[in-house]
C-alpha cells in the first residue's frame, strides 16, 4: 500500500513538473529553424512534396537505415527466441485448431487483396501524400495477420520471405552507396532524374527506396507475426 | 490545441508509468509501456505544432512558412517503428518465460533480485 502511495506521489510530481513546462510553451506563429529549411528546400532540391518523406528518406536517411537495421535485428532475435522449439511441440500432441467462422474466412477472402493493394499504394505514394514504406509495410503485414486469423493452417513460405527481405535490404544499401558515388552523398536521392512534381515516378530514388523499405518492413512484420503465433 | 494534445500526452505517460510500476502481469506491463510510448509520441508531435499550420505536404493550399514542423513527425515515425520492434521482442521474451515457468506473474521471476 505504501508503495502505491509513493508511486502515485512521484507520478503527480512528474505531472506537475510536466504541466508547468507545458504552460510555458508559446506556440510559434511561424515555422523557424531546421524545420523551415526542410520545408523550403524539399520541393526545389528533391522534388518531394511530402516533407516528412524527404526528411526520413534523404536528409536523415542514415537514421532510417539504422531504424531498418533495428527492426531487422528485433525480427531476427524473435525468430531466434521462439523458433527453436517448433519441432519439440510439433511432436507432442498437436491440438487440432478449430477453423475460423465463415464470416471471417469470407471477409478475409474479399479483404486481403484489397488490403495488400492499399499497402502498396501507401508506400508507392510516400513522396506525394501521407504515407511511406513503414506505414505501407505495416498495412501489408496486417493482411498477413488476417490470413493467419482466418486460416489456422496457413503457413508462410519462409524461403521467399527471407529472399525478398534480404534482397530489398541489400538493394537499399546499394542505392545508398551509389548515391555516394554518383550523386553528392550517402543516400542522396538525386541519383535518378527528379522528374515532374506530383508524378509517381519523380523525386529521384525516393519511391524506389520507400518501396524497398515497404517490402522489407512488410516481410519482417509478417515474420514477427508468424513467430509470435507459435506452433500452429 | 497544442496544450490540449500535450496534456493528453502527459496524462497518457503518467497512466502508462502507473501501469508499469503497479501491475504484476507481464503482458499488462507491456501494454502500459505501449501507452507510455503513445503519450510520448503525442507530446513530440504537439511540440512541432505551428499556429494554424497545415500538414507538411507542399501544394497550392499550403502557404509557405505555415506548415507544422516536419522534423518531430519524422522522429516519431522512427520512434513508432522502434517501439513496435521493442514491444514485439519483449512479447517474445514473455512467451519464453511463460513456457519455462507457466506463469506471467512478475513476482515469480526472482532470480535477478538482489
Amino acid at each position: 500500500m505504501i508503495k502505491r502511495v509513493l508511486i502515485l506521489a512521484v507520478l503527480v510530481f512528474f505531472l506537475i513538473l510536466f504541466l508547468s513546462r507545458v504552460a510555458g510553451i508559446d506556440t510559434p506563429a511561424q515555422l523557424t529553424g531546421v524545420g523551415a529549411g526542410y520545408v523550403d528546400r524539399s520541393v526545389g532540391e528533391l522534388n518531394s512534396p511530402n516533407v516528412v518523406t524527404a526528411v526520413v528518406v534523404t536528409y536523415r536517411g542514415i537514421d532510417t537505415l539504422g531504424e531498418v537495421s533495428v527492426l531487422f535485428l528485433a525480427a531476427a532475435a524473435i525468430s531466434l527466441l521462439l523458433g527453436s522449439t517448433g519441432k519439440k511441440n510439433g511432436k507432442g500432441g498437436a491440438k487440432e485448431k478449430r477453423s475460423a467462422s465463415e464470416i471471417l474466412t469470407t471477409g478475409a477472402d474479399i479483404l486481403v487483396p484489397v488490403i495488400m493493394l492499399f499497402g502498396v499504394y501507401i508506400f508507392l505514394n510516400g513522396h506525394l501524400s501521407p504515407g511511406g514504406g513503414f506505414q505501407g509495410g505495416a498495412v501489408v503485414a496486417s493482411a498477413v495477420l488476417l490470413l493467419f486469423l482466418a486460416y489456422p493452417g496457413f503457413r508462410l513460405r519462409h524461403g521467399i520471405l527471407a529472399a525478398l527481405e534480404s534482397l530489398s535490404g541489400t538493394a537499399y544499401v546499394v542505392i545508398a552507396v551509389l548515391g555516394l558515388i554518383l550523386a553528392s552523398g550517402f543516400l542522396d536521392s538525386r541519383l535518378l532524374p527528379l522528374g515532374e512534381t506530383g508524378r509517381i515516378i519523380s523525386a529521384g530514388t525516393i519511391p524506389l527506396v520507400y518501396t524497398l523499405i515497404g517490402l522489407k518492413v512488410g516481410t519482417e512484420l509478417a515474420g514477427i507475426i508468424d513467430s509470435l503465433g507459435g506452433d500452429r | 490545441m497544442t496544450s490540449l494534445a500535450m496534456i493528453t500526452g502527459g496524462l497518457l505517460m503518467a497512466v502508462g508509468f502507473w501501469g508499469i510500476l503497479t501491475r504484476r502481469n507481464l503482458i499488462r506491463m507491456i501494454l502500459s509501456l505501449a501507452i507510455t510510448e503513445t503519450g510520448l509520441h503525442l507530446v513530440m508531435i504537439a511540440a512541432g505544432y505551428v499556429r494554424h499550420g497545415t500538414a507538411p505536404i507542399i501544394d497550392e493550399a499550403a502557404v509557405a512558412g505555415q506548415t507544422v514542423d516536419p522534423v518531430p513527425q519524422a522522429l516519431v515515425l522512427t520512434a513508432i517503428v522502434i517501439g513496435v520492434a521493442v514491444n514485439a521482442l519483449l512479447l517474445a521474451l514473455i512467451i519464453r518465460l511463460y513456457r519455462k515457468k507457466g506463469t506471467l506473474d512478475v513476482e515469480s521471476f526472482g532470480e535477478l533480485r538482489w
